[in-house]
């Protein structure tokens, strides 16, 4: 093996160690800091796991349980999406478009007790909630609310 | 009518642009300047068409002609005449032909300024330059076709998307990020003509680095005019959230940062030559990777606006060059000429830039990685995930930090050798004066590990920079009897490109001490006013006056009213509001932002009942924030200072005869 080409090995070798390194370690703590867009459902079955990780939950809220309270700031409400539902939290004001039916996208996390915590809360334009599609995933609803917006 | 005119042009440009690219890749083989003259007029001639096709599409913007498509896709008779003329940039296909016009006009430009360069160098710049118009003509002319002839013809059409016609910085956002991206073309055809005639010419490699300064400054300001854009218009009062197209706009901007520093060790030491050159082709990749992102809906995100055939292309043509780059590098990379210098030692300049880059690196890699999981992750496990912001501030914020802390070093490294003794007196006071901010900080009340530090060694970084304009001109000032702001200006013009970089730097440091105040020290609240009511945030009272609905036409406004007082002292009024738009159920919120120079006031309308008059509303107390906007015109400013050209110092008479002079590549 020539000096250049061992040189040039080693430096390629040592390259791919650095970024494999800095890899696994972003990879590693990428777990914690992920977010998962989930229905109803999908949180139920998920359980345990659902406790303090992010999750954006997509489902519609609904008909009534919504309680605004303007001096406390505290909106509570149901998400459903027609199988399960989740009791919801929300801090902050509800947006102009914001009623019962509508379909809703909450950004939070599961609370022990069973409550999901959420502090950003957007709303599905459409003056009528059409239930999900048939294969229309909550990621599709969370991208299509963005595009509308 | 225009259909068939905007059509005709764009069919026009591919058959230029492909002529041109056969026609300067013969040059280049055959060494053949007639063949390299029609290169040239071809570059000139679908320049040409993709003008009078984007005019075309203005023109029928303008005359709200709905037969073409992507006028009855975007234009109404009720939109303002500015929103109409910057429609062609508020969806996908009218994009496309903007980045075309770009295109073409940056390719017409080099050919010209080219046009007396070594034969070695032009023909193959010039043919793959052609090859990336080509692909974007293509484009245009069948997938992202604009000119589609529409029949039955609407009598109207919804016009653009609300959020994109909702503030006047959509004006110039768009397309400085576009001349951003598009400009990389230029020195990705320069990079790849140096690996494959193997010549790294100094005035070359100088040509090559004012190609990629053009396009790193547009970068620079697209991207400060996004987040700015996203705090005056999205409400949430932030500016920067790692969302896949800001990671796309990010991404190039890294490398091509590193590339400009990697260069300097090239042009002044002949080393990292291959290097340099990869960092080029990789911001090339990266532009078309955050094309491809950006638009071809494969990620959530904010700014993602459009799904569409478009993005399998995109594909094919990011695999296609990623294995031109890699193969061209691989085969050409041994020709070039060793470099005839070795690195300095290890308390050297050139260190200095070697770990600058490395960390450049590190942060291009670390957002890619953190950009593409989700859609890596997708496709193999068929679960939807997005990766959150959390992940990419645990990197950003160090490797950002240490590049400031680099940025205090950096400039006071010797080329060569240091004696270690000299390199500390030269940064001792600038130490002294990060400590004593620390202090200051620390006396004033702020806490948080995070912030003080970013704000001790920022004002090392700073008083160090300032040193470098300080000393010399002292010397200066003191050996020609002249006055300092003389002696200042004269360093400056005498090492243009070396001062502009330290401008950019100081608008880097107002950035990055800004951006740490203000995640750090921001008073929030979210508020529910009944008429009459005062509340308090941070130092701001807000009494609610009431709310009023304006009719604008084309949108409704409902409007509310506060009166604000600061530190109990009347400070006027702030009128945040919802816009409704005529033809979209969803309002677009107008936050009414307050900027001082110490802070801004941040009222965003989240909720007006006009019934019983009720107003919630986000309010933020921000610390600095106009300083972000303040230090990208800083960094603008020292790009220009950078870049300015120099005067040519030969007399007139003496000039060396056109062939030779074209060495010098200006």
């Amino acid at each position: 093996m020539k000096p250049t080409t061992r040189r040039r090995l080693f430096l390629v070798v040592a390259l791919l160690l650095a970024f494999g390194a800095l890899g696994f370690v972003a990879t590693s703590n990428m777990g914690e800091n992920l977010v998962y867009y989930w229905d109803p459902t999908q949180l139920r079955d998920a359980g345990d796991k659902a406790v303090g990780a992010t999750i954006r939950l997509g489902g519609m809220v609904q008909k009534g349980t919504v309680n605004w309270q303007p001096d406390s700031q505290s909106l509570r409400f149901t998400v459903t999406d027609g199988k399960n539902t989740v009791d919801v939290i929300a801090t902050g004001a509800p947006p102009q478009m914001f009623r019962e039916g509508i379909g809703v996208v909450v950004e939070g996390t599961m609370t022990p007790e069973g409550v999901f915590k959420s502090d950003r809360l957007m709303v599905k334009h459409s003056n009528e909630y059409k239930p999900p599609k048939e294969g229309e995933s909550v990621e599709d609803m969370y991208k299509s609310m963005l595009e509308d917006q | 009518m225009i259909s068939l005119v905007g059509r005709t042009a764009i069919l026009a440009a591919l058959a230029a642009f492909s002529a041109g690219a056969v026609t300067g890749f013969m040059a280049a083989i055959r060494r053949s300047r007639d063949a390299l003259r029609w290169s040239r007029w071809m570059a000139w001639a679908g320049a040409a068409a993709v003008v009078v096709a984007t005019l075309a599409m203005e023109y029928a913007l303008l005359t709200h002609d709905f037969s073409v498509s992507y006028v009855a896709e975007v234009g109404s008779r009720s939109s303002p005449t500015w929103v109409t003329i910057v429609s062609l940039w508020s969806s996908l296909n009218g994009s496309i032909l903007l980045w075309a016009f770009i295109l073409g006009v940056y390719l017409a430009a080099f050919a010209w300024s080219t046009r007396h360069a070594a034969i070695d160098h032009q023909p193959w710049a010039l043919g793959v330059a052609h090859v990336v118009g080509m692909f974007f003509a293509f484009l245009v002319a069948g997938v992202a076709n604009p000119f589609e002839p529409v029949s039955p013809v609407p009598a109207d059409g919804p016009g653009p998307n609300p959020l994109l016609q909702n503030h006047i910085l959509m004006v110039i956002h768009p397309p400085a990020l576009y001349l951003g991206f598009v400009g990389m073309t230029i020195p990705f055809a320069m990079g790849a003509t140096t690996l494959f005639a193997a010549r790294t010419d100094a005035a070359w490699i100088r040509s090559l680095r004012r190609w990629m300064l053009v396009p790193w400054g547009f970068l620079t300001v697209g991207i400060v005019l996004g987040g700015w854009w996203s705090y005056e218009v999205l409400g949430w009062g932030g500016w920067w959230a790692w969302d896949p197209v800001e990671n796309a706009s990010f991404l190039p901007w890294l490398t091509a940062t590193a590339f400009v520093h990697s260069i300097i060790v090239t042009e002044r030491k002949d080393q990292l030559k291959g290097w340099s050159l990869t960092l080029v082709l990789a911001t090339f990749l990266l532009t078309i990777l955050g094309t491809f992102m950006t638009r071809s809906g494969v990620f959530n995100s904010v700014h993602a606006f459009t799904q569409s055939p478009i993005g399998p292309v995109f594909l094919a043509f990011l695999a296609i060059a990623l294995v031109f780059s890699v193969l061209l590098l691989a085969a050409r990379v041994d020709a070039l000429a060793p470099g005839r210098e070795g690195l300095g030692g290890p308390a050297s300049r050139e260190t200095g830039f070697l770990l600058n880059n490395l960390l450049f690196t590190a942060f291009t890699f670390t957002v890619l990685l953190g950009t593409v999981f989700p859609l890596v992750n997708e496709s193999l496990t068929g679960k939807q995930v997005s990766v959150g912001e959390p992940y990419f501030n645990r990197f950003g914020a160090p490797l950002g930090l240490i590049i400031v802390f680099l940025m205090a070093i950096g400039p006071a490294l010797p080329w060569g050798r240091s004696e270690p003794g000299q390199l500390l007196r030269r940064l001792v006071v600038p130490a002294a004066v990060g400590l004593v901010t620390v202090g200051a900080c620390l006396a004033l009340g702020l806490d948080g590990a995070w912030p003080l530090a970013t704000f001790g060694i920022a004002a090392m970084a700073l008083v160090e920079t300032l040193q470098e304009f300080w000393i010399p001109a002292r010397v200066r000032a003191r050996a020609r009897g002249e006055s300092m702001a003389a002696a200042i200006a004269g360093v400056v013009t005498r090492a243009r490109r070396r001062y502009g970089g330290y401008v950019v730097h100081i608008g880097v440091i107002m950035i990055v001490v800004a951006h740490a105040a203000a995640m750090a020290y921001t008073s929030r609240a979210t508020l529910t006013f009944r008429p009459g009511q005062a509340e308090q945030v941070g130092d701001v009272t807000l009494t609610y006056q009431g709310a009023r609905v304006e009719d604008q036409g084309y949108r409704l406004l409902k409007i509310a009213s506060f009166a604000v007082q600061r530190d109990g002292r009347p400070a006027g009024v702030v009128e945040p509001r919802l816009n409704i738009y005529r033809r979209m159920g969803q309002p677009i919120g107008t936050p009414a932002v307050r900027s001082r120079l110490d802070e801004d006031l941040y009222v965003s309308l989240v909720n007006l009942d006009m019934d019983d008059q009720t107003a919630s509303v986000d309010v933020l107390v921000r610390p600095l924030v106009w300083w972000l906007w303040f230090g990208g015109g800083v960094m603008v400013l020292g790009t220009l200072v950078a870049l300015w050209p120099r005067r040519r110092r030969v007399p007139a008479a003496a000039r060396v005869p056109a062939g030779a002079a074209a060495e010098t590549g200006r």
